[in-house]
């Protein structure tokens, strides 16, 4: 069917059309919208711009638009390193940027501002809606327009009729209310002044689906905004052979909404037993030599009902434990590390996470703090290399993240670590503000440089470190060199996440409403049809017509379906009494 | 025959792919200008009558059909006689069709798993959904008028592509080992198609605009192949057409990718890059449907936005996956 310009307006404000805001396309364009006089006229034409199509349109556009400079600048909910990595580099522009919170985009004043009236826009909008869509839901297909000739979709066909002209176009239109009714559609009969007619509407559905989808999206929106006060992010890190227990001083990290509850944490324990990584084979012109894979954290769990059970954490395979979910994040290497005093006592051991730098290569970054035992609190930056080569320069490097030939390095500082006056300090990191460097870098005295069971001395003869080799059956002999098996010498740890979000479950079934909304929403197509049989000079004269409720591209189509089909009923129901 | 040698063979057979595409684009362009001159020759636009007639019932009686003609734009009938380069062109398209289909199947095989894993290989799926989508819509409508558009944009993306994209395979990163690889890639990559299509109808459709505005204030406008296409209306509801399947697609793809995230990052949304981006692509087509149905918005401003929508989603694939940092780290490039 074309669309010709002078497309005649169909009857509107009827009350089961769905009901649309003043600037729909199909709303009657000359309904006034300037602010009348008054408190009340003015706040009720604010309200009706609130609610408005174009307002809702825009918010759209402008919501889309500020989402963006979130994907340019690093988040600090996203990447906070790289926030601080920012402020490095640009320390000018940082405060002014920062000022205007674009390192918080999706928390931010501006942003938070758009969708609230968003939101507003949008309940403002369905409200109304919802309460005509449920008196429409029970109202009746309209009146049978006079002029079915003036709709754009419709045909007429003359037939002349044996026998009583009245009778046959009445039973005419029975048959077409019938075929309508089992169509799918709400019937009504309109009969009198000299012809009969059927008025059928179809589509409900339609409206059904855009609400329930709006609806949804209102429902998304408050279960991401609970969920925000009720789940809580836990990070915390296990060694190989320790045990983590659920309880917030075992968590390294702990971001929480202000509805949880703290000592509500479910009661469970879980041990890493091992760790299994798969490492693509060393190829150094390929482009996935080293690539690790396969991921297993093996773990013994005792879950809060004291029933013991031995389970995998695997990437894309969390664990549910107690209402949480556990997620394997990252691993490394615990390398065990004893240090002792000039009097060789102990006054350090332990295996001490390495955070990796590079996960290629696994060159990792670790530190040890000595508070007690010592004439001054030391510490101890060391580099791991789990396959360590050396470069031109002479500085190590690692080639292979597998361990192959582990090395670790240590540069000894001493002096205050800065953590008596108990302030929270970053396990990975070491101030050395008030510290003195006792070897290593430009002090002129050699790194200590240790492979696994190694011992070495510690500067101004202040001790020794030992680098414990975890598989000591395999101790390497000093003979021995490239043969030595190392795959076991140095422990791993996993980095743990825990995640409560008890909403999240919601916000899929909103999610899943809405696209199924949707799909009513755009495919069900909401129309008219009527048929009218009147009756003239011994013949009937029969009028088909449509009319589409929105998008409907398939009406013309469906008119001339319909008409066909229920003109060769009648036809065989003809030759059937011939 | 080797790993090795089925992903040069797969190589091998992209780049013919390509070459045919930039064939049938040549040929697609060869019947634009054709379908212009012809315009020209039907310089007296032909307003057929169009006759509804209600014949065709077997009714035993007799049949009197009541004439009612809208009237049709010359364009809204079926469009020059005798397409002899449309069909050419169609034809290479199928064949180009099956070499890039041929070459993907077996850059799947030589790496054993789904061939959209990195820039490279999205791109080459991409494209073949685009192809796949386009030739399959054909079959419904003949949109070959779009055919220079499509190939066209098949010969920069997918050459664009082998010649800067290429990687050799790699094995998957753990976080990609998932079925949702397989769903939520391909259902986005398939919602792209129809956005591309609807971009393409949207260009047109403004180009209808301007002559409709030149010649309804009196100006003279040349005759040109828009005379041979469909007119504004008609290209803006096909457009939408295309554009409502897209999203229904896009927002499975965003749902699907957040159960995907809630397995593999712990979280189910978090603003990461391309978290970020699929949401302004979701926003911005949701713009575009209430644009149809606000007034003062249908016509040339939503089709700015359908193409805004589409621009977005080349710029998420392209500059978004090669500059943006984010947890989607997955172009294979470095
Ligand atoms: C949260 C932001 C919103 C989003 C993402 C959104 C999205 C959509 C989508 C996808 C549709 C198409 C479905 C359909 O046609 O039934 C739609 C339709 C519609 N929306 Fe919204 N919407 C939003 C807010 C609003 C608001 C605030 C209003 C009130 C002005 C509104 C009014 C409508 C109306 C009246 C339709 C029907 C359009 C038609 O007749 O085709 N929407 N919306």
């Amino acid at each position: 069917m074309s669309t010709s310009p002078s497309k005649p307006r169909p009857p509107r404000g009827e009350t089961n059309d769905p009901l649309r805001p003043a600037d729909h396309i199909d709303a009657d364009p000359n309904a006034v919208t300037s602010p009348a006089l008054g408190v009340v006229g003015w706040l009720r034409w604010a309200w009706r711009l609130l609610t408005s199509m174009r307002t809702a349109l825009v918010l759209l556009l402008v919501l889309a638009i500020a989402a963006i400079p979130g994907s340019i600048f690093p988040q600090r909910s996203a990447d906070p390193n790289g926030v601080v990595q920012w402020q490095t580099d640009n320390p000018d522009l940082f405060p002014v940027l920062d000022g205007i919170q674009l390192f918080d985009v999706y928390t931010s004043v501006w942003f938070s501002a758009i969708y609230l009236l968003l939101f507003i826009s949008l309940v403002g909008c369905i409200i109304p809606r919802i309460k005509h869509h449920a008196k429409a839901l029970r109202s009746r297909p309209p009146r049978t327009p006079a002029r079915l000739a003036r709709l754009e979709d419709h045909r007429i066909d003359e037939f002349e009729v044996p026998g009583d002209a009245a009778t046959q176009a009445e039973h005419a239109v029975d048959v077409a209310a019938g075929q309508l009714r089992g169509a799918g559609y709400r019937v009504e009969r309109y009969d009198g002044r000299g012809s009969f007619s059927v008025s059928a509407e179809r589509g409900y559905a339609r409206e059904t689906g855009n609400l329930l989808f709006h609806i949804s999206l209102v429902g998304v929106l408050v279960s991401v905004g609970l969920g925000g006060g009720l789940s809580y992010t836990g990070q915390t890190v296990i060694v190989e052979g320790s045990t983590f227990v659920n309880q917030l001083v075992d968590y390294t990290q702990m971001t929480k909404g202000q509805f949880v509850n703290e000592s509500a944490l479910s009661p469970y324990a879980m041990t890493l037993d091992s760790f299994d990584v798969k490492y693509q084979p060393y190829d150094p012109t390929g482009p996935a030599s080293g690539q690790a894979g396969d991921f297993a954290a093996n773990m013994t769990i005792r879950a809060s009902d004291g029933q013991k059970s031995e389970q995998s954490i695997r990437v894309n395979h969390p664990l549910s434990l107690g209402g949480d979910r556990v997620y394997l994040l990252g691993n490394g290497y615990a390398p065990q590390i004893t240090v002792r005093n000039a009097a060789g006592e102990v006054v350090f051991s332990g295996k001490v996470p390495f955070l990796p730098q590079n996960n290629a290569t696994m060159t990792s970054l670790g530190v040890v703090k000595v508070t007690d035992g010592m004439p001054e609190q030391l510490g101890l930056l060391g580099f791991f290399y789990p396959t360590a080569a050396k470069l031109e320069t002479g500085a190590l490097t690692s080639v292979y993240p597998a361990l192959i030939a582990p090395t670790l390095t240590f540069n000894v500082y001493e002096g205050d670590l800065g953590i008596n006056d108990g302030s929270p300090k970053n396990v990975y990191t070491l101030d050395t503000s008030s510290m003195k460097q006792l070897n290593g870098g430009d002090t002129g005295v050699k790194a200590i440089e240790l492979t696994p069971g190694g011992t070495a001395q510690l500067p101004n003869g202040l001790g020794s470190v030992t680098f414990e080799n975890a598989d000591p059956n395999k101790t390497p002999s000093p003979l021995a060199n490239q043969s030595t098996d190392f795959s076991k010498s140095v422990p791993r740890y996993v980095s743990i996440q825990m995640r409560h979000d008890p909403t999240a479950i919601f916000v899929l079934s909103f999610a899943i409403l809405a696209l199924g909304g949707l799909l009513l929403a755009l495919f069900i197509p909401r129309r008219r049809l009527w048929v009218r049989a009147t009756p003239k000079d011994g013949r009937v004269v029969l009028e088909y017509a449509g009319l589409a409720r929105g998008e409907d591209p398939q009406l013309g189509a469906a008119v001339t379906a319909f008409a066909d089909k229920h003109q060769s009923t009648l036809s065989a129901a003809d030759s059937k009494v011939d | 025959m080797s790993i090795a040698d089925l992903e040069q063979l797969s190589r091998l057979t992209i780049w013919t792919a390509i070459a045919i595409y930039a064939l049938a684009f040549i040929v697609y362009a060869l019947d634009i200008s054709k379908r212009a001159q012809l315009a020209v020759e039907r310089k007296d636009a032909v307003v057929r009558e169009r006759v509804l007639v209600g014949a065709g019932v077997a009714s035993g009686d007799i049949t009197v059909p009541a004439a009612s003609a809208p009237v049709a734009r010359a364009a809204d009938v079926a469009p020059a006689p005798r397409n002899v380069y449309a069909r050419i062109a169609t034809s290479l398209m199928w064949l180009a069709f099956l070499f890039h289909l041929g070459g993907t199947v077996m850059r799947g095989f030589a790496a054993g798993r789904v061939p959209w894993s990195n820039m490279y290989e999205f791109a080459m799926t991409g494209t073949l959904l685009i192809a796949a989508v386009y030739l399959g819509v054909l079959f419904r409508h003949d949109l070959r008028y779009l055919g220079t558009f499509i190939s066209g944009m098949l010969v920069l993306l997918l050459g664009g592509s082998a010649v800067g994209f290429y990687v050799a395979i790699t094995p998957l990163s753990d976080p990609l080992k998932s079925p949702w690889l397989v769903i939520h890639v391909f259902v986005a990559t398939t919602a792209t198609a129809f956005f591309a299509l609807a971009c393409g109808l949207s260009v047109l459709q403004l180009a209808q605009m301007r002559r409709d505005s030149k010649r309804a204030s009196g100006l003279e406008v040349k005759h040109s192949f828009l005379d041979t296409i469909p007119g504004a209306d008609k290209l803006e509801g096909l457009a939408y057409r295309f554009t409502i399947i897209g999203f229904i697609l896009w927002t499975f793809t965003l749902i699907a990718g957040s159960i995907w995230a809630n397995d593999a990052w712990g979280r189910y949304w978090g603003f990461d890059t391309k978290e970020v981006w699929t949401f302004v692509i979701w926003v911005l087509y949701a713009g575009y449907i209430h644009a149809r149905a606000t007034r003062g918005w249908r016509g040339a401003r939503s089709a700015w936005l359908s193409i805004i929508g589409f621009v977005a989603v080349l710029f998420n694939f392209t500059i978004v996956n090669m500059f943006f940092k984010g947890l989607h780290a997955y172009s294979g490039l470095s």
